[in-house]
């Protein structure tokens, strides 16, 4: 049997030594009924060689993103450079688990305290946690770390924050009944108007930056709104676009959430990605999650532990600040490793890299026909175009010709639905126009000749008309 | 001056000038940021990354790597935990740019393989566990128990149990079933075990009431122990009007042999990076799928991945009652890959041979063992045991776990259950060979003769890792959570 590596031999032995006649002796404290019904009926087991053989043509029967394939919105696809790739691969890291035993851990327990440091760094704020399961998640683990600050019980969220957050987000809100507020995006610009019409009773203000739409929210006036209510700013952001924005904590955000996945994961379907939350002290009792501290042994050399763990669900139980116990570490040292190789030059010229290649690129289309944007709002790597199409039909036809041109903006919130609990309306409702608007993330794996080749194929398909593109 | 860390952090290599990779020219012609972004805030200082070169940032991760203790390179008998091999074959299977290069919004036509695969991953988990369907969303088991309690919430709400407001968790539960209850808003009820370490029947009367919500269990327990009352649990649960979560962390115990779903349990997640092999990363990630029967089906989180009769494979969005999304996109799928891959080769034989070997292990440890430290709730476990070194002293289980240490192998789970004083509990796994064992039993006998002769060398073990004892009470009260220059403690304690 695979994995398994005692002979039968070793079987009949280790039975005697027990005691037990036989396996069945074993799970004699199952009632008969439970056995006789666990009948797995799975097809026999492979080969190595034959499960390979399985998985490769299953891999095969998918299609794998190339050059010209802008899709974004949410999870970027980004060059890995293979280091990151051999290191996190490493036996040592990744078949270890959480550092409970610090003595024969401080490997894993020095890179986490690495990524810690990078996350504080990247989003201006004093400290991070050792990662949580995703950006989206990572939001509402804000919110609610928001609440429990401000002891209020209801936030508002900025329609500019991507559709499945906001879900998630209200798939977390449904269990306590938080009262979910949305704060619409300015119709022109597309971003995020203010706080008007929301109840000062809000304890947390969510936004995105960029917003889903791919604009470059102005976070001083919305981190200003937020205080002068006492509630606590959110800004989930994402990582890359902070070799060249201003910080959230110096624009004035308690919180910074996000993805990670930026730095070292693969796109892999969408996960495993790495969510990160970072914040000001004074909020550091509240924060969910592993964290780790540097101290010294007994022999006083420095090392480093986990900390603060009677906020901790194995601690503190029904009381704790979350319910997280295993979490993306594997993912955050790949996300450590990447941005430990870009350093602050690689990450400002990768950022700058997809800024100047999204400008061209979008400037170029909008020069085409009936092509505009779809909101004015300055945007970093991913821009949102109304076309004079449906955004579904341009892609179909983009794609016949080799280029996946984006999402359609339909295409998100038909992967959402209305959902449950309080603070449902308004949430899932698509802007105006949405059936023509595509998102377009460009990175540094969009190369000038794919810009190229998206802005020759887009005139041919617009040209054809609307029988090409319906 | 106090010494510094066995390797410094990567920060502290930096080097005015270095860098560890070079990017390609941007291609187009260049505008000012400034000018591109006008009235956008720029970022005024860089980050305080490292500027290391690759070979340099190599050297940095291979030699914290040697600081770890890892399945691959000795026994890590950490209870609960299912800390097996993890098959390096599924490592290979999950590269395959047609699973990780895949991007979530491609269109279905691109991703039909994945999509298949996804498919036959929950057909699998479902005959494993006996339910109805799944879904993979969930990125780790406290997730999937959130996920669960959550469902169960919503079908009260749709079948007049609004008012029901209390989830009954065992005394001996882990910590992240209080938590999820907790933070899907019910108020936790903690039920007393038996002396015999199960659930208590007449206690678990005395609490089921019209305000039970649900029973969260873990079963094998963390004791170890199948709870053989399993039925008449289900029964009274649901003759209150409440319904069973099972938490499925022990489910290596079990395959093959009983399935959640006979039990009359009505949700159940599934830890993948325990029972099914993928690798535990330091802390993560895992996946914790979650599977339910026919009545909680529609409250699952959509998308679900369904065959069309023409076999091609699509998401099924359309799911009104859903109780929505817990995770953006499709969960953690390089997870899933993995897990697939093993379930592939292990097929029904190797997955019931697996809880046979596991649960055979785990009793030839106990009774190898129960005569130098005694076990509480002692009797046949399954794929695990408690033992209690309270006869040591206070403290004893902490110092007894460091000085495993010494001896290449991890420390079990300590101080857990919490019903159990001075708790070691052990896991060996299937994947241990007898001599692995022998020698986990050697070193334990060696400790309990080294408590009458020698007692320092466990009190202040660990000896021979690369750091001693981290000073975690000075941790706690100045906490130093990122690397800064000045970042050293004071020389005091």
């Amino acid at each position: 049997m695979p994995y398994t590596v005692h002979s039968d031999q070793d079987r009949r032995r280790l039975l005697d030594s027990i005691g037990a006649s036989s396996a069945v002796d074993l799970f004699a404290q199952i009632p008969r009924i439970l056995l006789d019904a666990a009948v797995l009926g799975l097809p026999p087991g492979l080969s190595e060689q034959e499960t390979r053989d399985r998985t490769d043509a299953l891999a095969a029967a998918d299609r794998v993103p190339g050059p010209a394939s802008f899709l974004g919105a949410g999870l970027y696809r980004h060059f890995v450079p293979a280091a990151v790739r051999s290191l996190a691969a490493r036996s040592e890291f990744a078949t270890a688990y959480t550092p409970y035993q610090p003595e024969v851990s401080q490997g894993t327990l020095e890179h986490i305290f690495e990524f810690q440091t990078c996350m504080c760094e990247l989003t201006g704020m004093d400290l991070s946690n050792a990662s949580l399961y995703d950006g989206a998640s990572a939001l509402a683990e804000g919110a609610f770390m928001a609440l429990r600050s401000t002891h209020r019980d209801a936030v508002a969220v900025s329609a500019g924050v991507h559709p499945e957050a906001r879900e998630v987000l209200r798939t977390y809100a449904s269990g306590p009944q938080i009262a979910i507020h949305s704060l619409a995006l300015h119709d022109a610009t597309g971003r995020t108007g203010g706080l008007d019409g929301c109840p000062a009773d809000v304890g947390a203000v969510l936004v995105q930056q960029p917003n889903y739409l791919g604009v470059i929210e102005d976070l001083a006036p919305l981190a200003d709104a937020a205080h002068a209510i006492g509630a606590l700013l959110v800004v989930s952001v994402n990582p890359s676009s902070l070799g060249l924005l201003e910080t959230p904590g110096a624009l004035g955000a308690d919180i910074a959430v996000g993805d990670a996945q930026v730095f070292g994961c693969s796109p892999s379907f969408g996960g495993p990605t790495v969510g990160f939350l970072a914040c000001r002290t004074a909020y550091m009792r509240q924060i969910p999650g592993r964290l780790v501290s540097q101290t010294v042994d007994e022999d006083g050399r420095l090392c480093y532990t986990l900390t603060l763990q009677a906020r901790e669900q194995h601690i503190r139980r029904e009381k704790a600040t979350s319910n997280i116990c295993s979490n993306q570490a594997l993912s955050a040292l790949a996300a450590t490793i990447h941005l430990a190789l870009l350093g602050p030059a690689g990450l400002a010229q990768r950022a700058d890299i997809c800024l100047q290649r999204a400008h061209h690129l979008q400037a170029r289309l909008c020069a085409l026909p009936g092509v505009q944007p779809f909101v004015t709002g300055p945007f970093f790597n991913e821009f949102s175009l109304l076309l004079p199409c449906s955004a579904a039909g341009f892609r179909t036809a983009m794609r016949d010709r080799g280029v996946d041109p984006g999402v359609p903006l339909e295409h998100l919130f038909a992967d959402t639905h209305p959902g449950l609990g309080p603070g449902r309306a308004g949430l899932a409702g698509r802007p105006p126009g949405a059936g023509r608007c595509l998102l377009t993330a460009v990175t540094e794996l969009n190369p000038p000749e794919a810009l190229d080749a998206y802005v020759a194929a887009a005139s041919e398909v617009l040209a054809a008309g609307p029988e090409v593109a319906p | 001056m106090i010494p510094g860390p066995l390797e410094p952090p990567i920060f502290a290599h930096s080097i005015a000038g270095h860098q560890g990779v070079d990017l390609p020219a941007a291609g187009v012609p260049r505008v000012e940021p400034a000018v591109l972004l006008p009235g956008v805030a720029l970022r005024s200082a860089p980050p305080l990354l490292p500027r290391v070169a690759e070979s340099q940032v190599v050297r940095h991760y291979t030699r914290l790597s040697h600081l770890n203790h890892c399945v691959d390179t000795g026994f890590y008998p950490l209870g609960s935990c299912t800390m097996k091999y993890n098959p390096k074959l599924d490592d290979e299977v999950a590269a395959l740019p047609g699973f990780a290069e895949m991007h979530p919004y491609q269109p279905e036509a691109d991703t039909q393989g994945i999509l298949q695969l996804m498919h036959e991953l929950e057909k699998g988990l479902l005959a494993v566990t006996g339910m109805h369907r799944a879904s993979l969303q969930p990125a780790a088991g406290a997730q999937g128990e959130l996920t669960g309690i959550l469902m169960i919430k919503a079908y009260h709400r749709d079948h007049s149990g609004s008012e029901r407001d209390q989830v009954i968790v065992p005394d001996s539960a882990h910590g992240t079933n209080l938590a999820s209850a907790t933070m899907a808003g019910y108020h936790v009820v903690e039920l007393p075990s038996s002396p015999r370490g199960l659930v208590d029947l007449e206690a678990l009367r005395a609490h089921l009431s019209e305000r039970t919500a649900a029973i969260m269990l873990t079963n094998p327990n963390t004791l170890g122990l199948f709870e053989e009352d399993i039925l008449e649990i289900s029964r009274l649960v649901h003759d209150a009007g409440a319904l069973c979560y099972y938490d499925g962390a022990n489910l290596n115990a079990i395959m093959g042999k009983a399935r959640p779903g006979d039990m009359g349990m009505d949700v159940v997640h599934v830890n993948l990076h325990k029972t099914f092999s993928t690798p535990h990363g330091g802390g993560g990630p895992g996946a914790g799928p979650v599977a339910v029967t026919d009545r909680l089906e529609p409250y699952l989180p959509a998308p679900l991945v369904t065959r069309d009769p023409d076999g091609t494979y699509r998401l099924d969005r359309d799911r009104p009652s859903s109780i929505g999304r817990v995770k953006a996109f499709h969960g953690n799928v390089g997870v899933l890959v993995r897990a697939y891959s093993y379930l592939l080769r292990m097929g029904s034989g190797g997955l019931t041979q697996a809880s046979e070997d596991a649960v055979l292990n785990a009793n030839y440890l106990r009774t190898r063992l129960h005569g130098l430290f005694p076990v509480p709730y002692d009797g046949p476990c399954m794929h695990e045991f408690v033992l209690s070194a309270s006869e040591h002293g206070a403290g004893a289980a902490r110092d007894i776990g460091k000085r495993i240490l010494d001896f290449g192998m991890h420390a079990p789970t300590v101080y857990f259950p919490l019903i159990v004083h001075e708790a070691l509990m052990i896991e060996p796994t299937e994947t241990e060979d007898i001599a692995t064992l022998d020698r986990f039993v050697e070193v334990m006998t060696r400790i309990d003769t080294e408590f009458r002769s020698d007692p320092d060398v466990v009190r202040t073990a660990p000896h021979t890792t690369p750091v001693r004892r981290p000073d975690e009470a000075h941790a706690a009260r100045e906490p130093v959570l990122r690397w800064s220059p000045e970042a050293r403690p004071r020389e005091s304690r």
